[in-house]
């Protein structure tokens, strides 16, 4: 018989840690900070929104780009929060950031074009690069920037092939944020060398320091930018699957065609949440946000006190503890914590190589979790170092 | 710093303050120094716990009276208001604006005779009282802003990148 399987999908290996969520599920007594979605419910009047758009009937297919009132709530919203000026024709309200980000790249790359990917990043990039027929170009970005990328560094990665740059910030999992001066040093590189940018502000909403900074607000920079965000981490809506793209229309005219041959449209039900999220939801982000932040300052705390090496994150809801002074990679560093103290945190290489020497801690939970937590892992550092 | 720590306090009064000055990212001296202003400032009146006393006994009833009054002169409502607080059964004291009663008065007692026995023989007898209804609560579904039956169970997968 044939291989059936497409050569392409071959080359991608599937996601590392997948053994090591076998393990975890097999400890009753986990205590996992393993997990990359918030912790709140979806602020209720959000999700009753949602649940009237079904009693109402609204149970069909919307518009393929997202329902009108939603592509202008989003317009309205972007140009409040981050100056951001689209119209509902440069918006496709798709089923959450993921699939924004991979109709992004396969509208935009040719064969052969090299896509510059900032490691340690979200899982989902390098994949989608291959699977649109681009190269994945790596730049290991570095503790000591803050995991911020530097104009150097992009320099050094663009060749003559060179078309896309995929951000990611504020950053999972690192939780480094650019501010405005560092977007515009790379801003002018990116012009100078005519590259296109995808954007993945996905968490633009959690920022701790400074408010979040989009690179399509700078100038001259509109024209070649893709910006995906999404309602997921904001409004804690992650199973709604409700995110979006907004993009020069010329290339949201292309995408669209991808989305509507793929995927219709996003669920109507999570439209309707996302309108009255859009509309009314300031207040939750603000509370949602000061826990957060409470939790991120805990966290800092108590990693000093404990003697782990841990830069300030800014932004996201994740911390990236430096491990490498204790001799192990970060994958036997999280396996062992797993097995003696069943405490989950995932190794820094799920992130890219580069991602070596450090874990991912996730602070989407309770205090009371974060203080078990601690107690485990303090334990843990006494016991075996 | 003192509406962070308040709006802390407010979810989990057990909280230490060296894990509030950690979460604020401030020294403790500083949130003990402003625990201890805002207690003498009766900013903060109390600590308490919030109880289902439906789990532990059946002699606990919850009734809210709705009670009018003729406003006094030159005291206009404190003074009777203020009364009306003093029994230890009385839980709450509130001044109502609009509607048809003027103080919403919760009544926390053993028993319903206890209850009609508290606004015969007590509150009805205070001057100036008017007139009151009496009700009471079958069931409480939330509480101080907890939701009392709500187990919180986590429904996120363990590990998720």
């Amino acid at each position: 018989m044939r291989d059936f399987i497409n050569d392409k999908l071959k080359t991608i290996k599937p996601s590392g840690i997948r053994k090591f969520f076998d393990i975890a599920n097999k400890i009753p007594d986990c205590v996992s900070l393993g997990v990359g979605e918030p912790d709140f419910d979806t602020p209720w009047h959000i999700t009753e929104e949602g649940i009237y758009s079904l009693e109402k009937g609204y149970t069909f297919y919307t518009s393929n780009q997202g329902m009108p009132e939603l592509r202008d709530e989003i317009a309205t919203w972007n140009k409040r929060k981050y100056d951001l000026n689209y119209t509902r024709d440069e918006i496709i309200v798709t089923c959450g950031g993921s699939e924004a980000i991979d109709i992004a790249l396969r509208a935009t790359t040719n064969p052969g074009d090299e896509v510059i990917i900032l490691q340690p990043c979200y899982v989902c990039y390098e994949p989608d690069v291959i699977l649109a027929n681009g190269v994945a170009k790596i730049i290991n970005l570095q503790e000591k920037n803050q995991f911020r990328l530097t104009p150097e560094e992009l320099e050094a990665a663009i060749t003559p092939k060179t078309k896309t740059l995929i951000m990611n910030f504020p950053n999972n999992p690192t939780g480094g944020i650019m501010e405005r001066e560092d977007l515009e040093a790379i801003a002018e590189v990116i012009k100078k060398h005519d590259l296109l940018v995808i954007s993945d502000e996905i968490y633009s909403e959690l920022t701790y320091s400074s408010k979040h900074v989009s690179i399509g607000s700078l100038p001259g920079m509109k024209e070649r930018t893709i910006i995906v965000n999404g309602f997921s981490k904001a409004y804690s809506m992650t199973g709604w699957r409700l995110g979006y793209v907004m993009g020069p229309e010329a290339i949201m005219n292309q995408m669209k065609k991808i989305h509507q041959f793929v995927i219709m449209c996003a669920a109507t039900p999570s439209q309707y949440a996302g309108i009255e999220a859009l509309k009314h939801g300031d207040e939750d982000i603000e509370k949602m946000k000061e826990e957060y932040d409470n939790r991120r300052h805990y966290l800092l705390a108590e990693f000093e006190r404990l003697g782990l090496p841990c830069f300030e994150p800014k932004g996201a809801f994740y911390i990236f503890p430096n491990i490498s002074k204790y001799g192990m990679t970060s994958e036997e560093f999280a396996t062992d914590l797993l097995q003696k103290e069943h405490v989950v945190v995932v190794p820094g290489t799920a992130f890219g190589e580069c991602g070596e020497g450090f874990v991912r801690i996730s602070y989407a939970y309770s205090l009371d979790s974060l203080k078990e937590a601690i107690k485990r892992i303090e334990k843990y550092l006494k016991e075996n170092f | 710093m003192k509406t962070k720590i308040l709006r802390i306090l407010e979810k989990n009064s057990q909280i230490s303050t060296s894990e509030i000055a950690k979460m604020i990212g401030e020294p403790e001296a500083s949130v003990v120094k402003a625990i201890a202003e805002m207690e003498a400032d009766k900013v903060i009146c109390g600590y308490g716990a919030i109880i289902n006393w439906d789990k532990v006994t059946d002699e606990k009833v919850n009734a809210i009276i709705e009670v009018k009054v003729v406003p006094q002169r030159g005291s206009g409502f404190d003074r009777i208001a203020n009364r009306i607080a003093k029994y230890d059964e009385v839980s709450s004291v509130y001044l109502m604006s609009g509607g048809n009663y003027d103080f919403f008065v919760e009544i926390q007692s053993k028993s319903m005779r206890e209850v009609s026995e508290f606004v015969f023989n007590k509150l009805s007898a205070l001057d100036s009282i008017q007139s009151t209804a009496t009700h009471f609560v079958l069931k409480k579904y939330k509480d101080n802003g907890v939701i009392l039956e709500d187990e919180k169970v986590d429904h996120r997968e363990m590990l998720e990148i």
